[in-house]
């Protein structure tokens, strides 16, 4: 499904034109934000996990949180045949069942995207990662032509990671003029900045980087690149929530949300949509403004689906694979 | 989209509520002589039982067992005592989801903090002190301290069998007796705990549970035989116990009311802050002695702050204490209720501003929607009494020194919150404010490690950690 975020910038930005001037006066900016603490953000997201989710709203949020899902591999071991496995499962999830919906879109390294485009066509999106993904260790040539070759195989997003050495050393100019520039290079495909926030370590961090982020005109937010432990957590996308809905009362732009990596089970895909619904608003419950990366939780969803829906708990065996 | 949740009550089947109780004198149950009174269920308003009331002479009965108890158990050796204390701790632990259902039908709370606070911290209780029990000559009052006797307790309705475990597991780990007195609108999980008394073979008399409302208490906390009095509940009722054991030998501790100032400094994590607030108020329907009722706002976000709060307050979910989604229930009595739309109206006409959110309260049983004054000040009644409600009075500040000096102006003194990211400012408040209790960056923690108490009118006295041993033992020859 494509997305729908409006690429015009907004008046609201413009008051923030003087916070990116220069480099102190952006780090004056991102370090005068709100601090997080630890102790309460977690107990808030903690809180916030002990929502009971039953019957017609889990069935709600099941279906939900499939059309949520960025399917995702990224592994030097993908070839075309898995791929387009993967490709044929966004499409239809379980075969079994033709009320099953979709998947947001397929999420492969750029060398991928075309095969991914020849089997879902304009039905799910295709995401690449690129900027030289995971770790962002390279140049600016290089991962601007990573990002502009995705998106000429066809890429609809481009999940791209910040440089995370720049970031910790203070070098948030740099951080944001990379963003820009690809942004800039994403051309019409939409744009998700992930922090690999298991690297930026703390959550004051993680709030500034969304600032960063979003000044610098991402369409998403992202946590992880799912090749650094931990990956997505309960509090990190509290924190990146607060960051979106705070973010557009001052500007009037919206920008979605995405965790990626560590989320395996439906009840903890609920955990998260119930944060959703209650810290950013009902405003984000749609994939357009909320994603998961993710694998194996597909099929989680898909097992707790049939067994609301016939009251018995099939075995893996009874979902497909890929 | 709308995510509308499912209702998700927790099942009531797991408790056994019988029609009527009577006494736990002496290690049975037994008719009181009394006129029987009716507990109810504050959300509905369906009786739930008829309760006996203890007359003078079923007290009696009651202290004539806790003394005849008291030979024995005092005499125990320690290791001995804390078997019976951790016993009850594990069974406490076991019947944990039966405690927590009755607590929120007898009191109103949300399943969710019955279940997740009040319980839990009721077991922790009973192990932390379990604990102490062979270790009493550390406890800070000489080699070999003694205890005082038999204890007089009355507690009250908000916290009941928190404010239970806060009596009796220190008393009876010191080597004392109890006759306790559970708040007449929420006899119910007391008399449940006086059957796990029974399930841990406690000696019979070492617990006593005599129900009834003021007379009965009265009639405890002035009995002859009774050594010690210790009670929780209003400021007013405290002052009454204070002049009518004055002349007398018994000792006391008594945890009253309060007005706490939560202050917000402009440098504070606002986003926890929120909750810190949301949490420091609403928190058991702010039916709390601890409740950061009074807001201190520093002036440079005091708009900021507000808005957060207010669409914080709009996600509340105000209903069914059973249900796993609700975080406020109901007020716990018909007479609770008319004090708090009394105060609230008297703050309307002093002329702060009122604001609650659109939120439906359901058409029986006692309900309040969580609500806000902004333009209060000092002169104000809501900034001053304690309403003891979901009601939060918003006042603000400009420089520390100020936020000090109107922390500090009333007549209380039980808790405050400081908020701010900077840790000097942490101590510099905490070193000047006059409360008992100052949290940090949180509000409304409580560990039995960690004693309890006020200052001024909020009384006198601490319980919990080593500190709350000293209101149970005497130092020894």
């Amino acid at each position: 499904m494509p997305v729908t975020a409006s690429t015009a910038p907004s008046p609201g930005l413009s008051a923030y034109a003087d916070v990116t001037a220069s480099e102190a006066s952006l780090r004056r900016f991102l370090h005068g934000l709100p601090g997080v603490d630890q102790v309460g953000a977690e107990a808030r997201a903690a809180g916030l996990g002990t929502r009971s989710i039953k019957t017609t709203a889990k069935a709600l949020a099941l279906d939900l949180a499939i059309t949520m899902v960025d399917l995702t591999t990224l592994e030097g071991q993908d070839t075309p045949g898995k791929v387009r496995a993967l490709a044929n499962k966004a499409l239809r999830p379980d075969p079994a069942d033709p009320t099953c919906p979709a998947v947001a879109a397929v999420c492969v390294y750029g060398d991928m995207v075309g095969v991914v485009k020849e089997v879902v066509g304009d039905k799910v999106n295709v995401a690449a990662v690129a900027t030289a993904f995971p770790s962002g260790r390279a140049s600016m040539e290089v991962k601007l032509a990573d990002t502009r070759e995705a998106v000429a195989a066809g890429a609809d997003e481009i999940d791209m990671v910040i440089d995370r050495g720049a970031f910790l050393a203070g070098r948030y100019l740099q951080v944001y003029e990379e963003i820009v520039a690809v942004k800039e290079a994403c051309g019409s495909a939409h744009l998700k900045v992930i922090f690999e926030t298991g690297e930026l370590q703390t959550y004051d961090n993680v709030r500034r980087a969304s600032w960063l982020a979003m000044l610098a005109g991402t369409d998403f937010i992202k946590t992880s690149t799912g090749k650094v432990q931990p990956a997505a957590t309960l509090p990190v996308t509290l924190v990146m929530l607060e960051a979106v809905r705070d973010f557009r009362e001052a500007t009037g732009v919206q920008i979605g949300v995405k965790p990626a990596g560590g989320i395996r089970t439906a009840k903890d895909a609920i955990k998260y949509l119930v944060m959703v619904n209650e810290v950013a608003g009902p405003d984000w419950l749609t994939p357009t403004w909320f994603r998961f990366g993710a694998s194996t939780l597909l099929n989680e969803l898909l097992m707790q689906r049939t067994k609301l829906a016939t009251g018995r708990y099939s075995g893996p065996d009874y979902f497909t694979l890929d | 989209m709308n995510f509308e949740y499912a209702p998700a009550p927790e099942s009531r089947a797991i408790v056994d509520i019988k029609p009527s109780y009577g006494l736990f004198i002496d290690g049975d149950f037994v008719d009181g002589h009394g006129t029987a009174f009716k507990s109810v269920n504050p959300a509905t308003e369906e009786t739930l039982a008829e309760i006996a009331e203890a007359d003078a002479a079923d007290v009696d009965r009651a202290v004539k067992a806790a003394r005849k108890a008291f030979r024995g158990w005092s005499r125990m050796p320690g290791r001995e005592r804390s078997k019976y204390l951790y016993r009850i701790a594990r069974i406490i632990q076991e019947r944990s989801r039966e405690l927590a259902v009755l607590e929120s039908i007898d009191n109103g709370k949300p399943i969710k903090e019955s279940r997740d606070v009040d319980v839990p911290i009721v077991a922790a209780h009973f192990f932390y002190y379990a604990g102490w029990a062979d270790k009493l000559e550390h406890a800070g009052l000489g080699a070999n301290p003694q205890p005082l006797g038999v204890a007089g307790q009355v507690i009250p309705w908000n916290f009941p069998l928190l404010m239970l475990a806060w009596k009796i597991a220190p008393a009876l780990a010191c080597g004392n007796t109890v006759v306790l007195k559970p708040a007449e609108t929420t006899p119910l999980t007391a008399l449940l705990f006086a059957e796990i008394c029974q399930q841990a073979d406690l000696p019979n008399g070492v617990v006593n549970i005599v129900t009834g409302a003021g007379a009965t208490g009265e009639a405890l906390v002035t009995h002859p035989d009774v050594d010690k009095v210790a009670f929780t509940g209003s400021t007013g009722v405290g002052k009454a116990i204070a002049r009518s054991i004055a002349g007398t030998d018994k000792k006391a501790t008594l945890e009253l009311g309060g007005k706490a100032a939560n202050i917000v400094f402009d440098d504070a994590p606002i986003d926890q802050a929120v909750e810190g607030i949301v949490g420091g108020i609403f928190f058991n329907q702010g039916h709390v002695c601890c409740a950061g009722s009074r807001l201190l706002l520093q002036e440079s976000v005091a708009e900021e702050v507000m808005a957060k709060l207010k669409r914080r307050m709009a996600t509340l979910r105000v209903g069914d204490p059973l249900d796993k989604n609700t975080d406020i229930g109901a007020i716990n009595s018909a007479a609770q209720l008319a004090r708090i739309r009394a105060l609230a109206e008297i703050g309307e006409d002093e002329g702060a501003e009122r604001w609650s959110p659109p939120c439906e309260l359901p058409s029986a049983g006692y309900w309040f929607p969580p609500t806000v004054f902004t333009g209060v000040s000092q002169a104000h009644r809501i900034a001053r009494e304690e309403i003891f409600g979901p009601v939060l009075s918003v006042l603000t500040f400009r420089t520390p020194a100020e936020a000090v000096e109107k922390a500090n102006n009333t007549p209380y003194g039980l808790s405050a919150g400081v908020w701010t990211e900077k840790g000097s400012r942490i101590l510099f408040m905490a070193d000047r404010l006059r409360a008992g209790v100052v949290w940090a960056n949180t509000f409304n923690k409580f560990d039995p490690a960690s004693p309890f108490g006020g200052y001024k009118e909020s009384g006198y006295g601490r319980e919990g950690g080593r500190q709350g041993l000293s209101a149970y033992l005497k130092a020894g020859a």
